[in-house]
């Protein structure tokens, strides 16, 4: 690889760095307005114009908090958790193409920061790591509250995990790929050729999975404040709990961006060759991405504010009796139906 | 050069990893470094082009099994190394004994000159999905179904331990 390459990928990866970052404090902000908005409440509006500085405000409160360790927790594992969540939830982004591709100075620069031919894998990978940083959060404490969310949310990660995979093999099934690009290349084109037409079941159930993978209400049963107190982060403060709150939205964005990715086009502008339109089409194409990627972290917020939480037992029954079970016929539809059509 | 160096670097993590596991009396430290060592194994595998199988080795064994393992020793909750006591000297005499029949095998492995070690292997994608399909399902179909066969049974043995009255 050249230098120019080299410091190309390198301003990429800064680039989404930086827009998790910017996205994470405007979801902070977003959910608190909207929750409040929602409930007829005002919300934070004092620090800065409407409030918007309030993410600052409350980043430097977690930076001026006193950082606690119970005298029983296992210190090394009790400082690692909150690193271990976190990690996957900022790696995974580098797979997601979030436009299509820019021409300068004569080099063709893919708005993606790394091209994987195994993407949609190495997503499931990453998100099948954070469990760890939850489940050790909640054992490293030596909390019976910490424990017990911890316990409940290996459970639900690994019930979930199962039904979100299988949704996504019968879209692997369509594209043929396992590449992301080539997801989206599969959908290009008319409005209908998106995945959520050709496939509304694994869209359903992807949806419903992930909200349980990100422990989202409905699905928060690993912190529900009635019974658990805070759940795995009861016994954390200051910046280590700061990163288990940036690790949550970080995963809802990854999961925003996941979800329009394989289902909505992903960056694709529909009725439109982006191609064509030269650095316009490219802009178009992000402008897009950002704005579908927008309207389903709304989505995550309205859910939140508009849904009871789920009992634990509705919750494995819903994971393993319904949706492993759909996912499966699933599969076996769009199977059979790629198969009858190959053979005409 | 590089990449020599780097797998020698992988690879001692890996082992001092592994030993790690064996030493530790604490369960959990030893479930957390085997997620390490699973880690490491699957860089190698990237460092050999086999990304397919490099990331699956992440997702299942490090993301599937052991955490489920990792769920089943805070479950138990269990204590420094009271698993078992009346079996610690049969068990060892046999541990011993499997170590060593699994060293002489490596050795012999090792300082044969026609051994395996020393012939290159079949070339093979690994790293492209459709070549693993392929071969899973046309030169490997039996092991691929046998194995598929066995974990139906564990299945089934699940099933009729969780649930006595069917």
């Amino acid at each position: 690889m050249d230098l120019l390459g080299f410091i190309i990928i390198l301003v990429k990866v800064l680039v989404v760095f930086a827009a998790t970052m910017i996205t994470v404090m405007g979801m902070i902000y977003a959910e608190r307005r909207v929750s409040a908005f929602m409930q007829g409440r005002l919300g934070p509006n004092r620090v800065g114009p409407k409030g918007l500085l309030q993410p600052i405000a409350d980043g430097i409160k977690f930076f001026m908090k006193e950082d606690l360790i119970p005298s029983g927790a296992d210190k090394p594992i009790f400082i690692l958790a909150p690193a271990i969540l976190l990690i996957p939830a900022l790696m995974t982004f580098a797979v997601i193409p979030f436009g299509s591709s820019i021409t300068i100075f004569g080099r063709e620069i893919a708005l993606q920061v790394a091209d994987v031919n195994v993407g949609i894998l190495y997503i499931l990978a990453l998100t099948s790591i954070g469990v760890y940083g939850i489940v050790l959060a909640g054992w490293s404490s030596n909390s019976k509250y910490s424990l017990l969310g911890g316990l409940r949310s290996s459970a639900q990660l690994i019930s979930y995990e199962l039904a979100m995979g299988l949704a996504v093999v019968s879209i692997i099934l369509l594209a043929g790929s396992l590449r992301l690009n080539d997801i989206i290349a599969d959908q290009q084109g008319y409005f209908l050729s998106w995945n959520v037409f050709k496939q509304p079941l694994a869209f359903i159930i992807f949806l419903v999975a992930v909200y349980a993978e990100t422990n989202r209400l409905p699905f928060d049963l690993t912190e529900a404040e009635q019974e658990l107190v805070g759940g795995y982060h009861t016994e954390y403060s200051s910046l280590k709990f700061a990163m288990f709150f940036l690790a949550e939205y970080a995963n809802m964005i990854t999961a925003a961006a996941l979800t329009v990715t394989l289902f909505f086009g992903g960056w694709d502008v529909p009725l439109l060759d982006e191609s064509s339109l030269g650095l316009l089409g490219a802009i178009l194409s992000v402008l897009s991405f950002i704005l579908k990627m927008a309207f389903f972290l709304f989505l995550f917020i309205w859910v939140r504010w508009t849904f009871p939480r789920f009992r634990y037992d509705q919750l494995m029954r819903l994971g393993w009796k319904v949706l492993l079970p759909l996912a499966l016929v699933n599969i076996f539809l769009t199977g059979g139906y790629l198969t009858l059509t190959a053979m005409k | 050069m590089f990449t020599s160096i780097f797998f020698y670097f992988l690879a001692s993590i890996a082992i001092a990893s592994a030993i790690f596991v064996v030493l530790n009396r604490n369960a959990v430290y030893s479930a957390i470094a085997l997620v390490l060592c699973f880690f490491s194994l699957a860089v190698i595998y990237l460092l050999l082009e086999a990304y397919v199988i490099a990331v699956l080795e992440v997702f299942i064994y490090a993301g599937a099994i052991m955490v489920l393992f990792l769920f089943v020793i805070m479950l138990l909750n269990l204590g420094l190394e009271d698993a078992f006591p009346y079996f610690r000297h049969l068990q060892r005499a046999l541990s011993l004994f499997m170590v060593g029949l699994f060293f002489v095998g490596i050795f012999l492995i090792m300082f044969n000159e026609q051994g395996i070690l020393h012939q290159p292997g079949e070339k093979f994608s690994a790293g492209d999905i459709y070549a693993l399909g392929e071969a899973l399902f046309s030169k490997y179909l039996l092991p691929f179904e046998v194995a598929s066969l066995l974990l139906l049974v564990a299945l089934i043995g699940t099933v009729y331990l969780a649930k006595r009255k069917i």
